[in-house]
């Protein structure tokens, strides 16, 4: 992972279909003092990934078209280049096994959408403190 | 006197929102999220929301119109289940709380491969999300008269 930035602002790729969702969550981790980078799709997140190489984090919803955030999650986690950015999924379903099969690829946490302030200051004070 | 007259229509409207379940605490933590940089942040969102759930609304609407002509397969079922949960995912994230729950209840029914069901409870969608819309429409609108002082005001329920 790369090291973060001065005045420990990360630099969080999020990832969602949802223009709603993207505005949601750009503009809380923006209020966390986070600079954040948007994206609609898994695809667009990997392209975004071999143009960007300081993502301190990938936050990205589930439940996407062509490529669910469960698949980007594994192609990320299965990179030698990218494997240790800590993804975080967010789904609008509390479906436990889910979220079991997230975390056991390797995601670092599952947030229950409508995502909160306090989800994401938590999710950031841990990855700022690893 | 004309002002603070708007102002408490402003906050009668949004009470009425949240009384009647149209809207729940998301929108609250919308409003919370709104300042200085993002003064129409919430105006924002909504405003995103009407315009992808119109769009999603008229994607299922033209997967029945398919689906009535022909026999139906589990998939189809799947593939309207996809879209509803796209509705309602977004439908949460701004605290449209009676789109939800429809929204809910016809994946439940895209889950049992009801046909009937599933037109009748998608009917219940459009119904909630249209009168949604309207009453949204007239809020911000009046919010719009008020004013920034307004906006920038918590709960008003």
């Amino acid at each position: 992972m790369s090291s973060l930035t001065d005045g420990d602002r990360m630099h969080v790729l999020a990832v969602d279909d949802s223009s709603v969702d993207r505005a949601v969550i750009s503009t809380l981790l923006r209020s966390s003092k986070h600079r954040v980078t948007a994206v609609d799709s898994g695809k667009r997140a990997l392209e975004l990934l071999d143009l960007e190489p300081n993502v301190n984090m990938i936050i990205t919803d589930y439940w996407m078209p062509d490529m669910t955030g469960f698949e980007l999650l594994k192609k990320v986690k299965g990179s030698t280049e990218y494997r240790q950015i800590p993804v975080v999924i967010m789904s609008s379903e509390n479906i436990p096994t889910r979220i079991t099969k997230c975390l056991e690829e390797g995601a670092e946490d599952f947030l229950l959408k409508p995502v909160r302030s306090s989800d994401v200051q938590r999710v950031c004070s841990r990855m700022m403190t690893r | 006197m004309e002002g603070s007259n708007m102002q408490r229509q402003v906050v009668y409207l949004k009470k009425c929102l949240f009384d009647q379940g149209y809207l729940d605490e998301q929108f609250h933590q919308l409003e919370e999220l709104q300042d200085d940089v993002s003064p129409n942040f919430v105006e924002e969102v909504v405003t995103l929301f009407f315009r992808d759930s119109s769009r999603l609304i008229g994607i299922i609407e033209q997967a029945f119109k398919i689906l009535l002509c022909r026999q139906k397969h589990p998939q189809d079922f799947h593939r309207l289940r996809t879209h509803v949960e796209r509705l309602k995912g977004s439908s949460c994230s701004i605290g449209a709380l009676k789109v939800k729950s429809e929204c809910t209840l016809f994946g439940g029914y895209c889950d049992e491969g009801n046909m009937d069901r599933c037109l009748r409870s998608f009917q219940n969608v459009k119904r909630e999300h249209a009168i949604l819309r309207q009453k949204l429409e007239a809020y911000f609108q009046l919010l719009r008269q008020v004013g920034p002082s307004e906006k920038a005001s918590g709960s008003g329920n």
